[in-house]
Order: C-alpha cells, then sequence, then structure tokens
C-alpha cells in the first residue's frame, strides 16, 4: 500500500454552519482517495471578508491566525475555491512586507489545494462504483476559475461518476452574482445578475445544479427556489462523494 | 442609499436600456472570443503588449520628450497640460487664435474627461461631434455610457426619433442604412465647415511625432483634414516608443473592443500640411496632459496607465451588463472605470464604485493589457477603509466578525447558535424572510441549516 498523506481539512464558515454535509464528503472523498484527514479545532474563518472589505489589518491578522493552525500539516484541502483562494493566492501578498510571516504564508500557501483539485491532481483519484442517474450542469465558480484554474478537475471527477450526464450550461463562466458581502451590500445589482443566472440554469434542463463555492451554491439555489424552480442543488464533492443520494441544499428537514 | 445605487436603481429597472446593453455587449463579446480564439498565441501578445506599456509608463518622461522633439521637427506644436483646465484653456486660446467659430470633434474619451465639450460652449464656440454615437449624444444632449460605443445605451428606435427631430432631411424608412445616411448629410456639411478639427489620440509615437487614430467611419479624417487647425487632445500615457509598437497595440485594441482584425481606418498625423501638398490643416497642435496620471505611476496605479480603452473589460463585467454606464457616474465606466473615476473626481464621493464589484476576475482575463484590475479595486477599498469612507454598519459588521473569529470558542460557540437561531425562523427547508438579511431575502430563499450542529461540533463528537 502507497503511504497515506495526511490532510487538514480547513472546512470554512458557510459549510461548518450552513451544510455540514459538505464537510464530512470532503472527508469521505479524501479518505477514499487515501488520506488521513483530521479537522484542526482551532480553525475559524480565513479573513475574506475583512480582506474584501479593505480591511487588510483584519485580514492580516486572520491570515496569521489561521496560517498558525495550519502549517503543521502536510497538505490543507478547502472545499471552497474562494477560501482556499485566499490562502493560497492572497496570505502571501497581504503579507508580503511582513518578514517573519511571509516565509510562512508562502509555505501554507503552497500546501494548500481545493478539495477537487486535490483530489484530482494530487491524489489522481476518481470515485469507483458511484452511480447517479441524472443530467447535471457545473457553474464555475469565479474565485476556483481564475485564482485557482480550477475548470478540468471537477469535470473529469465527474465523468467518472456512472451514469451522470453533464449537460451544457450557458455562461457556466460568468459570475452569479454572489461576491460575498456585494449580494448584501448590492442587492438589487445581484439579484439582477443571480436572476439571469437561475434562468440560464433552468434553460439547461439539468436535474441538478453543481459547483464549488457553497456562497454561489447558496445564492443560485435561493434563486431557483425563489423562482419555482425544480433544479436540486449540491456541492460537487457531495456528488463524487457518493452523498447526492442525500437532501439537496434546502431539503434538510 | 447613495446616489450610486440610485442610479442603478434607476437602470436595472429600465428595460430599454436592458435591451440596448444585451444587444452590443453580447455580440462584443461573441466576436471577441472569435478573434482571439483565431490569434496565434494570444497570451503572449498579450504579455508583450503590457510589456510596451509598463516600459513606456516606467520611461514617461524620456518618451515625452522625444515626441515633443519629434513632433516640433514635423512641424507640430506640442503643448503641455497639468490639469483638465489648463488642457481646456490651452485648446480654447488656440482656437480663438484660429478665429473659430466652429470645431468638429472626432470621438474622444479624453476630451470627455477634461470637461472640453463644457469649455467650448462656455467659450461661445460652436461644436460639432462626427462620431456617429457622439452626434447621438449630442443631440440627446447626454453623455457617453461606454467608452468605444458612447450611445450604447440608446435603442435604434430612440436613435431614428433623435434624427427625426434634428436632421433637417432625415431618413424615411426604419432601415439603418437609411438613418446613417441622414446622418451623413448632416455631419458631411458641419466637417466641411469647421474651422478646427479636434481629436484625440489612440497612440502617440515618440520617434516619428505622429497622433494615431482609429474610427469605423472615416470621421476623423473627414473631421481633422480640411480645417484650418487641427488639435490633439491626448494623456501622457499614450506614448509608445516606436510605429511598430503602435501596430502591436492597435491588433490587441481591435480585437479586444470590437473583435475585428484592425479598425476600418486607422490614421497617423503627423504634422501640418507640408509644401506641396494638396490636403492638410495648416497648423498642428499637440496638448500633452496629465490630469492626475503622474500621481496615479506614484500612488499605486501605475499599472491602470496601461489601458488602451478597449471597453472589453466593461463588456464582460456582469455588474456593467445590468446597470450600464452612466450609473457609475464618471467619464469612464465599467471596471476601468471604477478604478479610474475615484482617482479623477475623488474616492469620497465615488467609493461605491470599487465596492460595487463581485472580484470575479473576468476584466482582467479579458484585458488585452493584463491590468489587475480586481487588485487594484481591491486598493481602492482598502483606501476608503482606511479613510473611515465606509459606512458605519459595514465597519461595525466586519469589526465584529473580525473579534469573534479570532477566538476559536467563541466563533464555534456563535456558529453553533447562529444555525440553532437560523433554524427557528425558517419554514420547511427554506428561509424566506430574515430581519437584518433582506439584502439577501429579498430577491431570494435562505436554505436553513440541518439539525445536528455545525461541522465543527458534529467531527468533534464522531471522532472522540
Amino acid at each position: 500500500m502507497t503511504e497515506r498523506r495526511t490532510v487538514a481539512l480547513f472546512v470554512t464558515c458557510l459549510v461548518n454552519v450552513m451544510r455540514p454535509r459538505i464537510g464530512f464528503a470532503a472527508a469521505a472523498a479524501l479518505e477514499a482517495a487515501g488520506c488521513d484527514v483530521v479537522v484542526p479545532r482551532d480553525q475559524t474563518c480565513c479573513g475574506q471578508p475583512a480582506l474584501n472589505s479593505g480591511d487588510r489589518e483584519g485580514a492580516k491578522a486572520a491570515a496569521r491566525r489561521t496560517i498558525a493552525v495550519l502549517e503543521g500539516y502536510e497538505h490543507v484541502v478547502v472545499p471552497s475555491g474562494s477560501c482556499a483562494g485566499t490562502i493560497r493566492a492572497h496570505y502571501p501578498e497581504i503579507l508580503a512586507d511582513d518578514p517573519a510571516w511571509l516565509p510562512r504564508a508562502q509555505a501554507v500557501a503552497a500546501r494548500t489545494w481545493e478539495v477537487l483539485a486535490f483530489l484530482d491532481e494530487v491524489c489522481g483519484w476518481r470515485p469507483q462504483g458511484t452511480r447517479l442517474a441524472v443530467t447535471a450542469a457545473y457553474h464555475d465558480s469565479c474565485s476556483g476559475l481564475r485564482e485557482l484554474g480550477i475548470k478540468r478537475q471537477p469535470r473529469r471527477l465527474l465523468a467518472a461518476v456512472d451514469e451522470l450526464r453533464l449537460v451544457p450550461l450557458e455562461g457556466d463562466e460568468t459570475c452569479c452574482g454572489f461576491g460575498g458581502t456585494f449580494c448584501v451590500k448590492y442587492p438589487a445589482i445581484s439579484n439582477a445578475i443571480v436572476e439571469e443566472k437561475a434562468a440560464a440554469i433552468e434553460a439547461s434542463g439539468a436535474d441538478l445544479l453543481l459547483s464549488g463555492d457553497l456562497g454561489c451554491l447558496m445564492n443560485m439555489a435561493g434563486k431557483l427556489h425563489r423562482r419555482g424552480a425544480s433544479t436540486r442543488v449540491f456541492h460537487t464533492v457531495e456528488v463524487v462523494a457518493g452523498m447526492a443520494d442525500g437532501p439537496a441544499i434546502g431539503e434538510d428537514a | 442609499m447613495s446616489s450610486f445605487t440610485d442610479r442603478a436603481d434607476g437602470a436595472l429597472a429600465d428595460r430599454q436600456l436592458k435591451i440596448a446593453i444585451e444587444r452590443t455587449t453580447g455580440t462584443a463579446q461573441a466576436k471577441r472570443a472569435v478573434a482571439v480564439a483565431a490569434f496565434p498565441d494570444f497570451e503572449a501578445a498579450r504579455a508583450r503588449a503590457a510589456a510596451i506599456k509598463d516600459h513606456v509608463v516606467a520611461n514617461l518622461g524620456a518618451y515625452l520628450e522625444q515626441f515633443e522633439a519629434s513632433a516640433t521637427a514635423a512641424g507640430t506644436q506640442v503643448h503641455w497640460a497639468r490639469t483638465a483646465d489648463e488642457a481646456c484653456a490651452i485648446v480654447i486660446d488656440i482656437c480663438r487664435a484660429a478665429e473659430a467659430r466652429s470645431v468638429a470633434r472626432s470621438k474622444s474619451m479624453l476630451g470627455e474627461e477634461i470637461g472640453l465639450p463644457h469649455a467650448l460652449a462656455e467659450a461661445g464656440i460652436g461644436r460639432v461631434e462626427t462620431d456617429l454615437a457622439e452626434h447621438i449624444i449630442q443631440l440627446a444632449d447626454e453623455r457617453p455610457s461606454h467608452i468605444v460605443w458612447p450611445a450604447l445605451h440608446k435603442t435604434r428606435e430612440q436613435v431614428s426619433e433623435l434624427f427625426r427631430r434634428h436632421h433637417r432631411t432625415p431618413h424615411e424608412g426604419e432601415e439603418i442604412a437609411a438613418m446613417a445616411e441622414s446622418a451623413r448629410r448632416h455631419l458631411r456639411e458641419a466637417m466641411l465647415a469647421a474651422d478646427v478639427g479636434i481629436s484625440g489620440a489612440n497612440f502617440l509615437i515618440a520617434d516619428t511625432g505622429a497622433a494615431v487614430t482609429v474610427t469605423n467611419e472615416g470621421n476623423a479624417e473627414l473631421s481633422l483634414v480640411p480645417p484650418r487647425v487641427h488639435i490633439v487632445t491626448a494623456g501622457i500615457e499614450k506614448i509608445v516608443p516606436s510605429t511598430g509598437h503602435a501596430i502591436h497595440l492597435l491588433r490587441m485594441l481591435a480585437r479586444s473592443a470590437t473583435g475585428a482584425a484592425l479598425t476600418q481606418y486607422t490614421s497617423f498625423f503627423a504634422g501640418p500640411r507640408r509644401a506641396g501638398e494638396i490636403d492638410g490643416p495648416q497648423e498642428m497642435h499637440v496638448v500633452l496632459i496629465d490630469n492626475g496620471r503622474t500621481r496615479m505611476r506614484e500612488e499605486g496605479l501605475a499599472e491602470m496607465l496601461r489601458c488602451i480603452r478597449c471597453g472589453a473589460c466593461m463588456n464582460h463585467c456582469v455588474v456593467f451588463r445590468q446597470i450600464g454606464g452612466h450609473a457609475y457616474g464618471g467619464t469612464y465606466p465599467g471596471p476601468m472605470g471604477a478604478v479610474l473615476t475615484p482617482a479623477l473626481d475623488g474616492l469620497t464621493a465615488n467609493r461605491d464604485l470599487p465596492n460595487a464589484c463581485t472580484m470575479n476576475g473576468k476584466c482582467q482575463e479579458v484585458c488585452p493589457v493584463d491590468i489587475p484590475l480586481p487588485t487594484l479595486l481591491r486598493g481602492w477599498r482598502e483606501k476608503s477603509w482606511r479613510e473611515g469612507l465606509e459606512p458605519t454598519a459595514t465597519r461595525s459588521g466586519i469589526n465584529a466578525w473580525n473579534r469573534m473569529i479570532a477566538s476559536p470558542r467563541l466563533y464555534r460557540l456563535m456558529s453553533a447558535m447562529g444555525a440553532r437561531a437560523l433554524r427557528t425562523v425558517s419554514r420547511g427547508g427554506w428561509i424566506s424572510r430574515l430581519p437584518l438579511a433582506g439584502g439577501w431575502t429579498r430577491h431570494r430563499d435562505l436554505p436553513r441549516p440541518p439539525a445536528g450542529g455545525t461541522f465543527l461540533d458534529q467531527w468533534a463528537k464522531r471522532r472522540r
């Protein structure tokens, strides 16, 4: 047997509160891929709200604390492109003028992965014996796509799910209008954007909508539900972990 | 509510505007994608374009002096303006010295930036906008809503009505060709009668002293060659070292703007009419304008000076495509405008612009000179935060969040309490109204957290 990898799961604030299933699905897939999963108890938020609100000092404080919690692990895996992107792309940037912390930021950044990219690129893993007879549309969440280059990895994993068929989604690389605090700071603009996104998802005719970021997924799922659409919404890792037989987003009892 | 959100709300309610934006930006996106795919190694060409601009911006003083020497040698008079007001005053003085009653202006966003249309009106000098879209804007007494298609916000039907009202012998049917013919009749007369032609420049070439303009209508040539005087107003960042560099950037510009390989007309204006030439102006002037550009270079916005004004960032921006250009309130809209307007018009009145962005990164992806627009927008957000311009609710919300996440125990406790609280206000799996979160629930439902507590608490229980 090959050597097992130890992976720290950084679960993210939204998954922690709004949809723990995604965390368990990530852990299950990682274990199936031969990893030992640990969940550092003292993890909190990566600091993205402060970073995107212009509070650089607040973001630095969150970065330092998160680095200290995560730096002892061989790999850090995150079920979110935007939180992984914050650690990987932005920590070294915001700590660039801090000689004590920059090397630590770079070290953690180099070991941090979005979960689907990690399963595909590092583990070379594919779902085995997972069957789901559905059509699914895939939305490329912006941070994952443009900060981390996540495009083919989730599609390669989904291609290994038996009987799942990906259908084209018009504008799959177009932002859904979530944007973190943007959606509550500029609700009318955000709404106009997600309205178009929801219409495109409905037009795809897919049974499921999949993506890799819970913020975007909640935005699209919430709009689809308000519109009365029947599309069910899951995080991609739930599907590849074989957990899409459970409740979709918003179906929890 | 800010004036920005008021304008945005107005735009969102305007169905005609939505149709107009959709038509033009949709076509632009599709055509650009085809042009970029057909270009051998667009990424390398893009990197070279960025490198050319960075080199010029880093050595601006030397290239400007070289341009001045080359242009002067070609018979052009070169003027320097630190501010918008200085630039307008120079233009007005030249017009007065030429005893100009009317000027023909070929579309220039820099002219809009420095307020030249207004300055000419104040000086009592008649102005004819000769670009078709600018002509429409002038008739409607509005401001451009896009840097490439100033009248993007107008539908064909609205334009038809404007022409009927203002043209002496307007078109009869509703065909676009007939409308264009009506504009041609109207504008050609005015162009040929103008005393002074005013243009911007897409590029200023340091080693030849030429100013380059691109149009698809040929209006620059007709506005600038017949009049006695040609005045170019250009930002100092428009300099390139040589014609070859200009050609490279032109290839990027045309493809990124419209998807065309090149514009219909690309002209190099290098000095007034020489002895023996049959046409051309008697005088040519170039006004080199700073208007905040040197300060931008010193204050962390040097990369913004790469911009070649193609408009790709706004054509691909989800926010621009919903609210259009006027909502931004400045000369330049969209992502590039959200970076430039706070620099030109001040951050205090424009703090919304860098904030009203989802940070999706598409603008940088399509930028032909790879300007890190999201990073520059974040820079403005940071300045706004430091200077205390962010609303109290935002500041206290972020500060409270920062305090909570600084303590893992508090974070776990608040997360668990939050999950429970959300469950109490839900019906079924969804929350359709939530106090303090109206921004979300006014437009969409919120899935409620499942029973059983947070992931961190569940994991701790299961794995112990």
